[in-house]
């Protein structure tokens, strides 16, 4: 085995542990909604993925979150809330609302409809 | 006081003249108010105010104070170029400044003006133009998305899920991003051929003989050529990656920019620092980028033209809407537009045209097309007091009718927010999906990683040449839009297909749940019968004429208040009998009837009543029990004091029942009964739709019981109800379908809406739910068989034995081509039809019948 051998075989396990390190095990904090007369309200940017990608909400108050799809990527065409059974098409440039109100607490994914972009919903 | 204006206001809940004067108090007592008339009738306020002293907002108020509502419209208009506090202030001013404009709403965030109006006095076209006055373009669509409905609905419905609005704006993006797409494609294409043929000289007559030096040169410019590929036509795949990577996520972006993006850089060192590499092997392979760029955004063209037509059940509902109503207002027809239309609007209609929204038939009467909205092909004659659904068309009369649900309280508008709605939720199928999903991409990156290792370290020579080319071919055909893309899309077509049918399933998990079904409880009244008696039988005694029975019997009954007699009655008019008022009517309790009609003495009652009058009854004692039997109720006739025959009623199966049950039988469901019925009526019914089973004399309270004993057996229970008394057994059951009643459509409890009354609906529910996920196991089963085969084979699995290697473009055809199949399957499920043909007469039930 040859000293390239050994520096490719190193560099692909590197490579790997960076992959399973970025992708999986690493994550980003949340942002609270802001609560305007009641209703918890946040906006949602959708580009490559949801910003914030981590939502926290208070419970039993109604949650509007505003949906802003600034890509033309089918694979975000539609944001699903399944365990809330809302979903919405989100045409590019618009903000399409999604309104709920979450009576359990604990943590709910979102995610577009092939499940690529993901998100969490946590519920206090 | 100022200039005094006439003003007219729509009042809701105005039940009693009491009403009216209260509100005429409370309006008179404002200061600028000169006169205040109110009119119970027409449900409007009439005032003579000032608006200065006392404007529209005061009135309103006040009228609210008094405990009624105003009932306005509310328009939405979309707007563009807002940005600044100080457009609010100028846009909100210059709609106010119209008559009739109650409140404005300008929302920054949305872009949006939102306007309570009456729309007697101005037009959503007006407050357009006062918008655009000050300056500020309105879009089309948010006009188009204009909702009538009154005041008190607003809280509830401050910004729904648009339907229409969003589906046009989805279309037009579509329509945007194919064209975006295709010149991708054609700018790929057109680019990709030449590279890829002066990638491969030694094969070219005329390049074979150019030397070294000059390939190298013609490589160096096709490196330069490939780049619009990248930057314009692959330009999204490297963006989208870089935001994914940006959100800690990785997507097909992510796996086709490092596979192209690799390939490129390789082929640019190659070119450029040939020493570099072992002798002879320092080849580029700019083709892979041209090609595989082109394939794979070709795929996208096509996935997105199929996309397009799998909503198409969705446009097609929401294209039967009406544009415009013919109303009348202070008595006169007029046209207005269908988002004008307010709740107790008198609207006509006639022949031929749309009925625009749902409402109850004030007068007149016709027959109308029902069909586009509850599947059911035979036109329903409408009279006084039915209820109509909007969207539907009249057929052959002119009729009125009070508007009891407008704008997004429609029947329509509800249909098209549930199948949205489940259009847009998941199966647990794809729970198995989620969880790969989460994972796929960064492991076909660990893949490729792999395979690049090993190739380097264990592979042929030149081993650098074949390492990154087996790891460009993991990465490009590893396609995880088949996988994500298999349950949804075919959800989306098949519960679309099922509203088309007339047959609305809440959620995905219904759809799964009522595949996997073992049996079907089926509610008798109402449901497997018509859920009203009516007259079956008629037997006459020695020459009693039957026409003289069934007229005098009926005449006695039309004044009785009781069920049967109206069956009675009913039966009789059908059978075209002119019915006279009797006289001397006096009921006897617990036994029957007495009256004198034509001047006959006639009794009508039960075989107590007889043996208390004393009449010989003979065989019609017989007869009698042989009907009840059956399962209906025989009544005994007298006239002048001697037995004339035997009148029977009966809830009367519903014409296609039978042919449903049988069907279902066949599909291998065993078909129960359960009624709160006694065992004789309930078996005498189920023998005539041809149920075995059957749980009779069962308490309401304990239907959802009964449902939970046969899901004890381990069977996966449907029970097939009305949405209001059977909700507890709805509920209880692995699915719940209530029988609809038109327009209400949303029912609670029930995972699968029927919106006819026919069981013909269970039937076509269970066949779509089958038909669906049939389709989405074969897409997960193609996208999983795909995957776990191409990658393997790509990272060279079968090189050691056969010697086989996978090229980088074959592998983008196939990514390309993977996901537009899954698309292209999930259509198939456009052209699914249920097997069962609707039943054609009663007649043929009935010989059906006559044959157990």
């Amino acid at each position: 085995m040859s000293l390239t051998d050994v520096v490719v075989i190193a560099g692909g396990l590197g490579l790997g542990v960076l992959v399973v390190w970025y992708f999986w095990l690493s994550s980003s904090g949340g942002v609270k909604a802001a609560s305007v007369d009641g209703m918890q309200e946040l906006t949602v940017v959708v580009k490559g993925g949801y910003t914030p990608d981590t939502i926290v909400v208070k419970r039993g108050r109604p949650v509007r979150l505003n949906f802003n799809r600034q890509e033309s990527a089918s694979c975000s065409e539609m944001v699903l809330f399944p365990d809330f059974d809302r979903s919405a098409k989100l045409p590019e440039g618009t903000v399409v609302p999604i309104e709920f109100t979450p009576e359990k607490v604990g943590e709910f994914g979102f995610q577009c409809q092939m499940g690529m972009f993901r998100g969490r919903l946590i519920v206090e | 006081m100022g200039e005094s204006r006439e003003l007219e206001l729509p009042i809701i809940g105005i039940h009693c003249d009491e009403c009216a004067t209260r509100i005429e108090r409370a309006l008179g007592e404002l200061p600028g108010v000169a006169k205040a008339r109110v009119n119970a009738v027409s449900e409007r306020a009439f005032v003579t105010h000032d608006p200065e002293t006392a404007p529209v907002a005061t009135l309103v108020e006040s009228i609210r104070a008094a405990g009624f509502d105003v009932g306005l419209a509310r328009v939405h208009l979309s707007v563009e170029g807002l940005h600044c506090a100080s457009c609010v202030t100028k846009i909100e001013g210059a709609v106010r400044a119209l008559p009739g404009v109650q409140s404005t709403e300008v929302s920054l965030a949305n872009e949006e003006v939102v306007v309570d109006y009456r729309p007697a006095q101005v037009a959503p076209g007006e407050l357009r133009i006062a918008v655009e006055s000050a300056g500020y373009r309105v879009r089309e669509s948010g006009a188009g998305a204009a909702a009538a409905m009154p005041h008190e609905h607003h809280a509830a419905t401050a910004k729904p899920v648009e339907g229409e609005e969003t589906e046009d704006a989805a279309a037009r993006e579509r329509d945007r991003e194919y064209r975006r797409l295709r010149s991708k494609f054609l700018v790929a294409s057109v680019i990709a051929v030449p590279v890829t043929v002066l990638s491969y000289p030694g094969y070219v007559p005329g390049l074979k003989s150019l030397s070294d030096e000059t390939i190298r040169i013609i490589w160096a410019l096709t490196a330069v050529a490939v780049l619009p590929v990248l930057l314009y036509s692959g330009s999204h795949f490297f963006t989208g990656a870089w935001f994914a990577f940006r959100h800690r996520s990785a997507d097909m972006n992510t796996l086709i920019a490092l596979g192209v993006g690799a390939a490129w850089i390789y082929s640019v060192v190659a070119v450029a620092v040939p020493q570099l590499f072992p002798e002879g092997t320092a080849e580029p392979f700019f083709d892979v980028v041209g090609v595989v760029v082109a394939l794979v955004v070709l795929g996208q063209v096509l996935e997105l033209r199929a996309k397009g037509r799998s909503s198409e059940a969705i446009k097609k509902l929401m294209g039967l809407q009406a544009k415009t109503a013919r109303v009348i207002r202070d008595g006169t027809e007029v046209d207005v537009p269908v988002e004008e239309v307010l709740v107790d609007d008198l609207v006509v209609v006639r022949p031929g045209e749309k009925i625009p929204v749902d409402g109850v038939v004030a007068g007149g009467h016709s027959s109308v097309d029902e069909s586009m909205i509850t599947g059911e092909p035979i036109p329903v004659e409408k009279v006084e007091g039915d209820q109509v659904i909007g969207a539907t068309i009249n057929k052959t009369g002119s009729f009125r009718f009070r508007a009891t649900k407008v704008g997004k309280d429609t029947a329509l508008a509800q249909i098209v927010r549930m199948v949205q709605e489940a259009q847009g939720s998941k199966a647990p199928i794809q729970r198995l999906v989620d969880v790969v999903a989460g994972y796929f991409v960064p492991a076909v990156m660990l893949i490729a990683i792999a395979a690049f290792v090993v190739w380097f370290v264990a592979g042929p020579d030149p081993s650098i040449t074949y390492a990154l080319v087996v790891a460009v071919t993991v990465l490009i055909i590893a396609c995880p839009c088949a996988l994500g893309l298999a349950t949804p899309m075919s959800l989306m077509v098949g519960v679309g297909k099922a509203a088309e049918k007339g047959i609305l399933i809440r959620n995905g998990e219904a759809l799964q749940q009522a595949q996997g079904l073992d049996a079907v409880v089926l509610d008798k009244t109402g449901t497997i019968t018509l859920g009203k008696p009516s007259l079956t039988d008629v037997v006459t005694w020695g020459d009693f004429p039957e026409a003289d029975l069934v007229r005098l019997a009926a005449s006695v009954e039309r004044s009785s208040e009781h069920p049967l007699a109206q069956a009675i009655v009913e039966g009789a008019r059908d059978r075209g009998h002119e019915l006279v008022d009797p006289d001397e009517f006096e009921a006897v309790p617990g036994h029957g009837v007495t009256a004198r009609v034509e001047g006959r003495s006639v009794q009508l009652g039960n075989l107590a009543y007889m043996r208390q009058l004393g009449v010989a009854l003979g065989n019609l004692e017989e007869r009698a029990s042989t009907l009840a039997d059956q399962g209906k109720t025989p009544m005994f006739a007298v006239v002048d004091g001697r037995a004339a025959g035997v009148i029977a009623v009966a809830d009367t199966v519903k014409e296609d029942s039978r042919v449903a049950i049988k069907r279902l039988q066949e599909m291998g469901l065993e078909v129960i009964m359960i009624t709160g019925d006694n065992r004789r009526t309930a078996e005498a019914i189920a023998r005539e739709v041809g149920i075995s089973r059957v749980l009779a004399e069962v308490l309401p309270k304990d239907k959802a019981h009964q449902i939970h004993l046969l899901q004890a057996e381990g069977k996966k229970v449907a029970m097939v109800g009305d949405g209001i008394n059977d909700a507890p057994a709805l509920a209880q059951a692995d699915v719940g379908m209530a029988i609809g009643t038109g327009t209400d459509v949303a029912i609670e409890a029930s995972d699968i809406t029927l919106i006819t009354g026919s069981l013909r609906g269970v039937v076509t529910a269970v066949e779509v739910s089958r038909a669906t996920m049939r389709n989405i196991k074969q897409n997960l089963f193609g996208a999983f068989i795909y995957n776990t085969a191409g990658i393997p084979v790509a990272a060279g699995i079968l090189y050691p034995v056969f010697g086989a290697l996978l090229s980088p473009l074959i592998a983008g055809a196939a990514m390309a081509f993977s996901s537009v199949t899954v698309v292209t399957n999930a259509n198939r499920l456009r052209l699914f039809e249920p097997r069962m043909v609707a039943t054609p007469a009663v007649t043929d039930v009935r010989v059906e019948g006559a044959a157990v």
